[in-house]
């Protein structure tokens, strides 16, 4: 036996390393469930990274530091034509800005009337790719970036241009980003134009495709395809890439292949998303007052009812119970203003109901609270409005002017509805 | 003549410093993970550790140092991915004992010597681990001729490059 195993030592060596290997790797597979699991090596991985990103880092500084100083300091030619390209291109942006707000803030007046939640990115943390796995069988990156800075596992990673990844492993100063063309990644996505999702994955050869989509759909060449927000990691809308071939699948699927909008294989600079939140849409943000509206609260208006008396008798002026005299208030506040006493405390009105009360289902409904003003009071001239609390109705900048206790003035001419009421139209 | 059958008492056997000895694979490494993100088709063509393992292995002769450097290589080169660690492992095991077994049978120090064996164990790594990672950890991987021979050929004319300039941190035992 012992001459057995001495003659063939180092083929016994060699299987007993091999053996242990193995073992090593099933432990992982059956350990982790999952193959791709790095978390359950986690101590070994620190150590190789550890060892590697200093020296990467350094060189990504150095590489840098040489650049900024090459091109902000030395080679500056041309750089006067393009900042007069660029002043010419910012001209044109503010022209498209202003529409686009336009349709921003009409979007959002629909999201409040659907009780639309929306996610936004409130919080990215810059970080420099300084490293990549070295093999085009793990498609992953390493980033500056770490527990330090706030970056935890599963967090987004993004450019400008598109997603990245997300980020797989996180270290102290370093974290593995985990790309979208990784054969382990999966994004949830959506075609921009014909709203079909699917599920984007990578290939072994480092292809980004768009899996689960019907093969009985159309799915035209070069339509952009966005995040869909169902993978809880990415935001929805943001861009991931264009579709660049349509074939037939299995299962009834279609094989489209996606070109990433971000070039994964030349990233330098991405941006990490730290926080994501999700809140309620309001339009207030977008609600433009109109200066007659501003005009309106301004001026003296139909003040509040004064105090019932009990002890009056029914049919008095300003009785909320007497539906005559409601429907007198309704009428344009010059003629309202004859029927209704002076009251003795000044009205911080206005006519103006807030967007975003309605949007959270708050009744803004100057019915609601004032009885005597019909809902489209707005129309008839700026009459008393509801007594909403003075941050919902106020304008940015303007704090309400108490209205004079005093005969109320003809009504503007012409007046027009309130702007952006957020009341369904 | 690229291949000469030698005798045991006729083949010279080198040793490293221990600088050389951790400082180059840890070079290998680092320049793999560096320069592909400076140029991507990097990563899918060289292999520098495996290049690094040939080397070592052939230099030193012994199979089991050979074995032992494959393992190492592969296991540091494994961690720096996410996939499970061993795979590289495995297959840079298999090629460190098999380049010193053969540095042990045959005289590889010339360029078109070095230009097959590493062409050789280019592909039997690439087969190995296919095999590991498609057999054993159920990994999506496509095997192609055409792009495993043209990688082969591509790490084969570094290694020319490489080898050379690695003889020169040889040390004769």
């Amino acid at each position: 036996m012992e001459s057995v195993l001495g003659r063939y030592r180092n083929l016994v060596i060699l299987v007993g390393v091999l053996f242990l290997q193995v073992l090593g790797l099933a432990m992982q597979v059956k350990r982790g469930g999952n193959a791709n699991d790095a978390e359950n090596t986690r101590l070994i991985r620190i150590w190789s990274v550890g060892a590697i990103t200093p020296f990467e880092r350094i060189l990504v500084w150095a590489q840098n530091g040489s650049n900024d100083l090459w091109h902000n300091y030395v080679y500056l030619r041309g750089v006067r034509a393009e900042n007069r390209q660029l002043k010419d291109q910012i001209e044109q942006m503010r022209l498209e800005q202003v529409r686009l707000a336009e349709d921003a803030a009409q979007a959002r007046r629909l999201q409040t009337l659907l009780a639309f939640k929306e996610q936004f990115i409130s919080r990215t943390v810059a970080a420099q790719v300084i490293g990549s796995s070295g093999s085009d069988l793990s498609r992953i990156v390493y980033i500056d970036k770490g527990e330090k800075a706030g970056i935890k596992r599963d967090m987004a990673v993004m450019t400008a241009d598109g997603i990245v990844g997300k980020v797989l492993l996180v270290y102290s100063s370093v974290s593995q980003v985990l790309l979208i063309s990784d054969q382990s990644s999966g994004v949830g996505a959506l075609l921009e134009k014909t709203r079909l999702q699917g599920v984007l994955r990578g290939t072994a050869n480092g292809e980004v495709v768009l899996e689960r989509v019907m093969s009985d759909e159309q799915v035209p060449v070069g339509e952009t395809v966005l995040t869909s927000g169902g993978d809880q990691i990415f935001p929805k809308g943001l861009p991931i890439g264009t579709v660049t071939k349509v074939g037939n699948g299995k299962d009834l699927f279609l094989n489209i292949k996606i070109k990433p909008a971000a070039n994964l294989s030349k990233l330098e600079e991405v941006l990490v998303l730290v926080e994501n939140k999700e809140r309620q849409a309001t339009a207030e943000d977008n609600v433009r007052v109109r200066a007659a509206d501003i005009l309106a609260q301004r001026l003296p208006s139909v003040p509040d009812k004064p105090a019932v008396d009990p002890n009056a008798s029914a049919g008095t002026a300003g009785t909320p119970a007497n539906p005559a005299v409601a429907k007198t208030a309704a009428k344009p506040a010059g003629t309202a203003a004859t029927t209704a006493p002076a009251p003795k405390k000044p009205s911080t009105s206005s006519n103006v109901p807030s967007a975003s009360a309605a949007g959270t289902g708050q009744s803004t409904k100057p019915a609601d609270r004032t009885p005597t003003v019909p809902k489209n009071a707005g129309a008839s001239g700026p009459v008393p409005a509801p007594k909403p609390d003075a941050s919902e109705t106020t304008p940015a900048g303007e704090q309400p002017k108490p209205a004079e206790p005093t005969t109320p003035t003809a009504p503007p001419a012409n007046p027009k509805p309130p702007a952006d009421q957020s009341s369904p139209q | 003549m690229p291949i000469t059958y030698t005798s045991n008492e006729q083949v010279e056997v080198y040793r490293f410093s221990i600088p050389v000895t951790i400082g180059i694979p840890l070079l290998a490494l680092f320049v793999q993970a560096f320069l592909p993100l400076r140029f991507p088709r990097f990563a899918v063509y060289f292999d520098l550790p495996l290049l690094i393992t040939i080397f070592f292995s052939m230099a030193r002769r012994n199979p089991i140092a050979g074995l032992f450097t494959g393992a190492v290589i592969g296991l540091a080169q494994d961690m720096l991915g996410h996939n499970p660690i061993g795979i590289y492992g495995i297959a840079k095991t298999v090629v460190g004992y098999g380049a010193s077994s053969l540095g042990v049978k045959l005289d590889v120090e010339n360029a078109g010597a070095r230009l097959l064996v590493t062409l050789g164990f280019y592909l039997v790594h690439s087969a190995v681990y296919f095999t590991v990672a498609h057999g054993l950890v159920n990994m999506t991987q496509t095997w192609s001729w055409s792009r495993g021979i043209l990688a082969g050929l591509a790490n084969a004319v570094l290694s020319v490059v490489l080898f050379f300039l690695l003889d020169k941190f040889k040390q004769r035992t």
